[in-house]
């Protein structure tokens, strides 16, 4: 898994409220049977029209917006269980997404692929898309191993919340599946005392 | 210590708990289907590792299959490769598989419970966020990423972190043409799509003892809806008669010792709740949606609410939606056009659902405007429905019966709303293009999904019923 320690950078703003995961990665693009290449077809109908052709008023088609942080509204990522968003989100060249509340599975999906989710204050959220609304280039230092986000022009920061261990994986680019396989013994003991 | 019935199911599957660490928790049954398990299956490849409990797997193909012609080899390339990607993988790995042309072939969530193989107590995972549906038996099920199904396919466990715990009571009794799906669509309404994050919910009272199995299934389904990761209710009398007697249930003296433990689970009348929330039936009305998340419902005869109503965070948002679905505010969706309507998916494509639509249309013909698709939930479905002549109702009122799938649910295959069309749905999620690009999506029950389709409009179903 890919490791996650630190990253100051501009954000790419897209201030809508319960972005499902139909949104993030259509359906019909769940045809592959491989985890690369889904970033083509991230927000693909926000993205583009029916004939193919981008829509300009797209934060993801604007020049002006870039960076490896996506700031999203409330409720981010609601819906299917398609773990196919968080690798579009991550195949784009996003490392972290910020928002004021994750859907559960989108976050744990998020978790397990390097991707970090972090939630921040309503209070905050909304400095966050005021400095990039004044500065498109206004950037945010993101440091997993103090749990803080910080806006850098304004110099405002917030900490954040998350799980320890999750924490620990990320650092470390370990996964769940190694962790358990440690842990194979107790499981067939468990097992068998049923 | 007094303990909810997730507490105690949750309990008795700890492998392993630790201060710092999410809980091991054991998973007795892995449902898959074809779309969230081929990255899945290559990563066990990658590293080497076989599925470490296979005859606790089963499998089948639903989201990415026509509904037509099911024998026929699947026209498009890239499905076609998929759901044969599954059969391969499951050859592979020992997998049971209940692949396209086997009777038990069907959607995930509606196989599991008519096969028996979802039963109370038991901690079920599927690589699908509806499933949360097998919670109607008084299980732990809960739909997961690609990652944590090979996590399970490597260790038969999950490293979870034990949820949050929400009860909620409906009480007292339905009026006549308002069912599970109206239940659950105002609770959701209610709370908002984001209400139970972080929950799993127990849904209680006398109006939800008084469903029946697939009742329960539809209320338990929608769970995520609300941001839940599961749903769940207690088993009673109603539970263990659906069982009895399954493919896979238990028989015998298997029956017998299921059937005593099956008995205790329930929550401790002094358990506690982290939240407690109780609602009236006799409050709730036909439902119908009218924006571009589930939360966005409100009883049939009433306004959609106004822009200017919502926080202000929320208004551009809001607005959005209304834009999407080309209403405006304070206005009643009653009369409105329809041009499709879809009966199926994992929330009401159950037998009981086609009956009650059949019972609905029978010597009444669709409207002319409109396009109907039912879908049923399985083969045996499918089956149970020519045994007892629904098929000839439905063909006489224009509606057609296709074969088993998640279909125009998510719109993975070719069963697609066309651009800007209005589709009256019985399925759970009215998202932007959820059913096709541009589609324009209102869930409602099966009853109300029958009425728009014999009207060509939105109908407060009651009306019909009175004529009856």
């Amino acid at each position: 898994m890919k490791k996650f320690t630190k990253l100051t950078s501009a954000v790419v703003p897209l201030n809508i409220e319960n972005i499902d995961t139909d949104q993030i990665i259509p359906a019909r693009f769940l045809k592959a049977t491989t985890r690369e290449g889904f970033g083509e077809n991230l927000f693909r109908d926000w993205r583009y029209n029916g004939d193919n052709t981008p829509k300009p008023e797209f934060v993801l088609n604007n020049p002006t917006y870039s960076g490896q942080v996506l700031v999203a509204g409330k409720n981010f990522g609601c819906g299917s269980s398609r773990e196919h968003a968080a690798w579009a989100i991550q195949d784009a060249g996003f490392d972290a997404v910020i928002s004021s509340f994750f859907a559960d599975i989108f976050k744990g999906n998020a978790l397990n692929n390097g991707l970090l989710p972090i939630q921040v204050s309503d209070t905050f959220l909304a400095q966050i898309f005021k400095a990039v609304d004044s500065n498109p280039k206004s950037a945010l230092e993101v440091d997993l191993e103090n749990q803080t986000v910080t806006i850098v022009e304004t110099g405002a920061k917030e900490s954040f919340e998350i799980n320890p261990y999750k924490k620990s994986c990320l650092i470390n680019g370990y996964d769940d599946i190694d962790f358990i396989l440690n842990q194979k013994q107790l499981i067939e003991e468990f097992e068998q005392a049923r | 210590m007094s303990k909810t019935l997730v507490e105690k199911i949750w309990d008795a599957h700890v492998v392993k708990s630790e201060e710092g660490f999410p809980d091991i928790l054991y998973i007795d049954t892995h449902l898959i289907h074809e779309v969230t398990s081929p990255q899945a299956f290559d990563g066990l490849r990658k590293r080497g590792l076989p599925v470490f409990r296979p005859k606790q797997t089963v499998a089948t193909a639903d989201h990415n299959v026509p509904t037509l012609n099911q024998l026929l080899p699947i026209k498009e390339e890239l499905s076609r490769y998929q759901v044969d990607m599954l059969t391969k993988n499951c050859a592979e790995f020992g997998i049971e598989l209940y692949g396209l042309g086997h009777p038990f072939q069907g959607i995930v969530h509606v196989i599991g419970p008519e096969l028996g193989i979802t039963l109370p107590g038991k901690t079920m995972v599927c690589g699908d966020s509806h499933t949360s549906t097998h919670g109607a038996f008084g299980a732990i099920a809960f739909g997961i990423g690609t990652s944590q199904v090979e996590q399970v396919f490597a260790t038969q466990c999950l490293l979870q972190s034990k949820p949050k715990t929400m009860k909620i009571e409906v009480n007292g009794e339905l009026e006549k043409g308002v069912g599970a799906k109206d239940i659950i669509l105002y609770i959701i309404a209610q709370i908002s799509a984001a209400g139970g994050t972080g929950y799993f919910i127990e849904y209680a009272g006398s109006a939800i003892e008084s469903l029946s199995m697939e009742a329960r299934m539809t209320i338990c389904n929608m769970s995520i809806e609300m941001g839940a990761r599961g749903g769940l209710i207690a088993p009673d009398q109603t539970t263990f008669d659906y069982i009895k007697g399954r493919e896979f249930a238990p028989a015998g003296e298997e029956w017998d010792k299921a059937l005593a433990y099956w008995k205790t689970l329930y929550s401790d009348a002094d358990a506690k709740f982290d939240s407690v929330l109780t609602f009236d039936a006799a409050d709730i009305a036909p439902m119908i949606t009218y924006g571009t998340n589930p939360g966005m419902g409100m009883g049939i005869q009433e306004h959609i609410p106004a822009t200017t109503a919502q926080p202000e965070t929320e208004k551009v948002s809001y607005k959005k939606a209304l834009d999407y679905m080309g209403f405006d505010d304070d206005s009643s969706l009653i009369g409105k056009p329809v041009d499709y309507v879809f009966i199926g998916s994992c929330t009401n494509s159950r037998i009981e659902d086609l009956r009650e639509v059949a019972n609905f249309v029978k010597d009444k013909r669709k409207a002319d405007n409109v396009t109907v698709w039912i879908v049923p939930g399985s083969k045996q479905v499918e089956q149970q429905a020519k045994n007892e002549g629904l098929d000839k109702i439905f063909e006489a009122a224009g509606f057609q019966l296709r074969e088993p799938g998640c279909s125009a649910c998510l719109g993975m295959n070719e069963d697609k709303i066309p651009a800007g069309k209005y589709c009256v749905s019985t399925s759970n999620r009215n998202f932007e293009g959820r059913q096709g690009q541009n589609a324009r999506t209102l869930l409602a029950s099966p009853l109300t999904a029958a009425a728009a389709a014999v009207t060509g409009k939105i109908t407060d179903v009651r009306e019909m019923l009175e004529k009856v």
